[in-house]
């Protein structure tokens, strides 16, 4: 598995090379880029901070669900932090496995379970203010943001 | 010492990343009262605690040298 935090522009054609196996039928790739209008307000750019350790921890215990549920081979999941610009890509993950429904539905499992609980958060930055998102003072952007209650540790 | 990790807002309402509490033998549930009162944090409804990379529950015993960090709800991807 490859699970990274990385400062640098994130290539697609390198997070795909990392789940290619001979024998996979299917690879599903997502990417999370920076949209510029969120419920109307334009946003000039983002920041991401990682708590970095944490969150490749995290990231690796996601792949190990995603292995528990669907016949995956090969699962990568990159995400970047610093400051991005619009269409900018914040996350890829690539999924092979050796038929398409699988692939497709680990993918979107492993997005949604960044969401919920890997350590990383996002500040918007607008013409007239900037915004922790997901924080207290405001609307929260996600509703889940938060682990569950199986995701602690006991 | 613990050493007591910061992130996103509540970093920059601290103006640091780290603060150093003595905070062994504490549960979670006490320190987070303990920062409400102690500290210019505030209010931490609705911030997650984890000790060594591991999200807890209140009732978790911190000990000597644990690393613990106060995860505010998370927006990644």
């Amino acid at each position: 598995m490859t699970c990274k935090i990385t400062r640098e522009p994130i290539k697609i054609e390198e997070v795909y090379q990392k789940v290619v196996r001979r024998e996979a039928g299917a690879v599903t790739t997502f990417v999370g880029t920076v949209r510029e209008l969120t419920h109307g307000k334009k946003t000039l750019y983002l920041e991401y901070e990682a708590y970095e350790s944490m969150a490749l921890k995290k990231m690796r215990q996601i792949v190990g669900e995603m292995k528990e549920k669907w016949p995956v081979l090969e699962v990568a999941i990159v995400h970047r932090v610093g400051r991005l610009d619009i269409t900018d890509i914040a996350i890829a993950i690539a999924v092979s496995s050796p038929h398409r429904p699988d692939a497709y539905e680990a993918n979107r499992y492993a997005l949604e379970r960044v969401k919920e609980m890997v350590p990383i958060w996002k500040k918007e930055h607008w013409e007239d203010g900037e915004k922790w998102i997901g924080n207290q003072q405001g609307t929260k952007e996600y509703e889940k943001g938060k682990p569950e209650e199986g995701d602690l540790f006991e | 010492m613990n050493k007591i990790m910061l992130f996103a807002q509540l970093k920059e309402e601290v103006g640091k990343g780290v603060i150093e509490i003595e905070a062994s033998g504490k549960t979670v549930g006490e320190l987070r009262k303990f920062l409400e009162k102690e500290t210019p944090l505030g209010n931490l409804d609705g911030i997650m605690i984890a000790v060594n990379e591991e999200f807890v529950k209140d009732d978790w015993i911190i000990e000597e040298k644990d690393d613990i960090a106060l995860i505010p709800p998370v927006s990644g991807g």
